[in-house]
């Protein structure tokens, strides 16, 4: 089966050697720390909707009978769309970076 | 039962066994039946992900929530909406780059022991069956009240179509069945949200003034259901985090070939939903218009059939056998979903992994995953058939709740901690999973004073519908201690190699990109 073969191919790959490697651990904390402070950034800007949402601030009208929570609830759309967009652009770089960290391993001699 | 819906119902039916004749030819090895053998495109899969979330729940669910309750049932889409991005920025890529079929497969790709495949397993079967009970009993009401047929004859063609989709076209039926669902449905809904704003002068202003002037400004904040904010808070972390912890969703990201495919699907998923949940509230707020709040509850209490009697208004008879047909189709892509996601816990995880260790050949793992079809298929039918009169539809709040207080949990530190171990591990899914039953079970979905309004009468003993709030952090706190505790006992050195492997192939997809291509 194709998956067997390919399996043995994988194995063959020094995972710790990658794992030890500067380029390799530089990139992941940059990914890491841009996944993890996003992540708790809309996290708690969408907790406050359920919290405010029993508060004057967003009960009151915005644009005639438009209340606060419906704008904040469109805002919070909006900034899904926008979070998705700019997490797809900034994956892309993160590709390039993977690439780049399995380029420098086997030109050091890994399969 | 007239001769419209007939037509809708038998083009719907029709259609969807073509589809599953096609994919029955493709269907050939357990890669095929478990993930559609990876093949998925990234647009093919964000519109499947995006069916899985538009469940009859969503469609029916919120539309009527929000006619009944306004605000309080804009909670859910807001909700929906949002949890793609847990999805995407955190799980999807990890996910994909080191499962295989699935929860279990990744949680073992780190800590190869039976124990946790067999909890791991357990928890997806509980939230499958969960699910599975309450769209198969909604999907008996709607059937009986659209087309005028008996509850259990409704259950029962449900589930021999679902049973029929997953047996012969594995996942890429199933795949397949989502995509046409989710594009008719996002049709029906856009159709239904234009001619709403149409009689409103394509003004949202005047619409919201109506829903003010004509049916009370309650409507416009939330408190007519939610009165708590903690009550909303759990609510609403369960919808969150729950998402990314359901196994069919998950599931999802294994039938495409690489993280940049994953990655895509959910950007595709974002857009769908996002679209979508923004129009639930000219179905809720026209609903309450001009249907009126005497009738929707005349049909259901839940507010269920609030977006085809809309329809009816709206188009006739055509546009609610249209409506009612695209309802219908929610109910059999969502259920066919949850047949496999069971399916492959207990034929590829159970009897497969645990049981005959991992030796099946190719042919004995798709005749053990079409068993296992046949099996969690039969068990649904049973149990729905005997929760008929039973209000189930919170268990699907039940299922987000488990799926986040047992599965976000050990799926994160899988992934991103480095010091965990396997104890730690099963004490995540187990606490989480017992906490969310437990608790559950002592909440006013099941004991109400009242009689009628829940199972049982008497009062809660946890005040908390969702009881989220409490148990996300008890499933994060017993991983934690689970693994601190018991850190001396684990060989440091074989468990941190591990880890790196993990690593590496989670942020690489070094091992995906050579196995599939």
């Amino acid at each position: 089966m194709a998956n067997v073969s390919s399996e043995k191919q994988a194995q063959s790959i020094d995972y710790h050697a990658i794992e030890a490697m500067e380029s390799f651990n530089s990139f992941v904390k940059k990914k890491n720390t841009f996944l993890f402070s996003i992540t708790a950034m809309f996290l708690i800007l969408y907790i406050l909707l359920p919290i405010l949402a029993f508060q004057p601030v967003l009960q009151q009208k915005f644009f005639g009978n438009i209340t606060g929570v419906w704008v904040y609830s469109a805002g919070l759309f909006i900034m899904t769309i926008v979070l998705c967009t700019i997490y797809v652009k900034k994956a892309a770089s993160f590709d390039q970076a993977a690439a780049a960290v399995l380029a420098e391993y086997h030109a050091k001699g890994g399969k | 039962m007239n001769f419209v819906s007939v037509g809708f119902f038998l083009a719907i039916v029709g259609l969807t066994l073509i589809v599953t004749y096609i994919a029955a030819k493709r269907t050939s090895s357990a890669a095929d039946f478990y993930t559609a053998g990876g093949g998925l495109k990234g647009w093919q899969n964000g519109f499947a992900i995006a069916g899985d979330y538009l469940s009859a729940a969503a469609f029916l669910g919120v539309s009527g929530a929000i006619a009944l309750t306004g605000f309080d049932g804009f909670f859910f889409s807001v909700g929906y909406v949002v949890a793609n991005l847990v999805l995407l920025y955190v799980i999807a890529e990890p996910m994909r780059n080191l499962g295989r079929y699935t929860l279990a497969d990744m949680l073992t790709a780190r800590f190869n022991e039976k124990r946790i495949r067999g909890v791991a397993a357990s928890g997806t079967i509980i939230i499958v069956i969960l699910y599975m009970i309450a769209q198969l009993v909604g999907a008996g009401a709607l059937i009986k009240l659209l087309f005028g047929i008996e509850y259990w004859i409704a259950v029962l063609i449900v589930g021999v179509m679902m049973t029929t989709y997953v047996l012969f076209g594995g996942m890429t039926a199933t795949s397949w069945v989502q995509i046409i669902k989710a594009s008719l449905l996002l049709f029906g809904t856009g159709l239904l949200a234009v001619l709403v704003l149409a009689k409103f002068d394509f003004s949202l202003m005047k619409m919201f003034d109506t829903i003010a002037v004509d049916h009370g400004e309650e409507f416009l904040v939330p408190g007519i259901k939610y009165t708590s904010t903690i009550d909303s808070v759990s609510m609403m972390m369960a919808l969150v985090l729950g998402t990314s912890g359901l196994p069919h969703i998950l599931m999802r990201f294994f039938t495409v070939k690489d993280a940049k495919t994953a990655r895509a699907s959910i950007s595709w998923t974002t857009w769908i939903t996002a679209i979508f949940f923004s129009l639930t509230i000219f179905l809720g707020f026209g609903a309450l218009n001009f249907v009126g709040l005497d009738q929707i509850l005349a049909e259901s209490k839940a507010g269920n059939t609030a977006a085809p009697l809309l329809a009816h208004y709206l188009g006739g008879d055509v546009l609610m056998a249209f409506i009612g047909a695209v309802a219908f189709a929610t109910i059999l892509a969502v259920v066919s979903g949850l047949v496999l996601t069971g399916a492959s816990a207990i034929s590829h995880d159970i009897y497969g992994e645990i049981i005959k260790g991992g030796k099946l050949t190719e042919k004995q793992q798709v005749v053990a995953a079409r068993t296992g079809s046949i099996s969690i298929a039969i068990v649904s039918i049973i149990l729905a058939l005997f929760a008929q009169n039973l209000n189930v539809s919170f268990l699907v709040s039940f299922a987000f709740c488990i799926g986040a207080s047992a599965n976000l949990p050990v799926i994160l530190y899988t992934i991103y901690w480095k010091k965990f171990n396997s104890t730690g591990a099963v004490s995540a899914m187990v606490t989480g999973l017992v906490s969310c039953l437990i608790l559950g079970a002592m909440g006013p979905n099941v004991w109400s004073p009242v009689e009628g309004a829940a199972i049982f009468v008497g009062n809660p003993l946890v005040p908390l519908a969702v009881p989220a709030i409490i148990t996300i952090p008890l499933g994060f706190i017993a991983g934690y201690l689970g693994t601190v505790l018991t850190s001396s006992k684990v060989p440091q050195e074989e468990a941190e190699r591990i880890y790196q492997e993990i690593r590496v192939k989670a942020n690489t997809g070094v091992s995906v990109s050579d196995v599939s291509h």
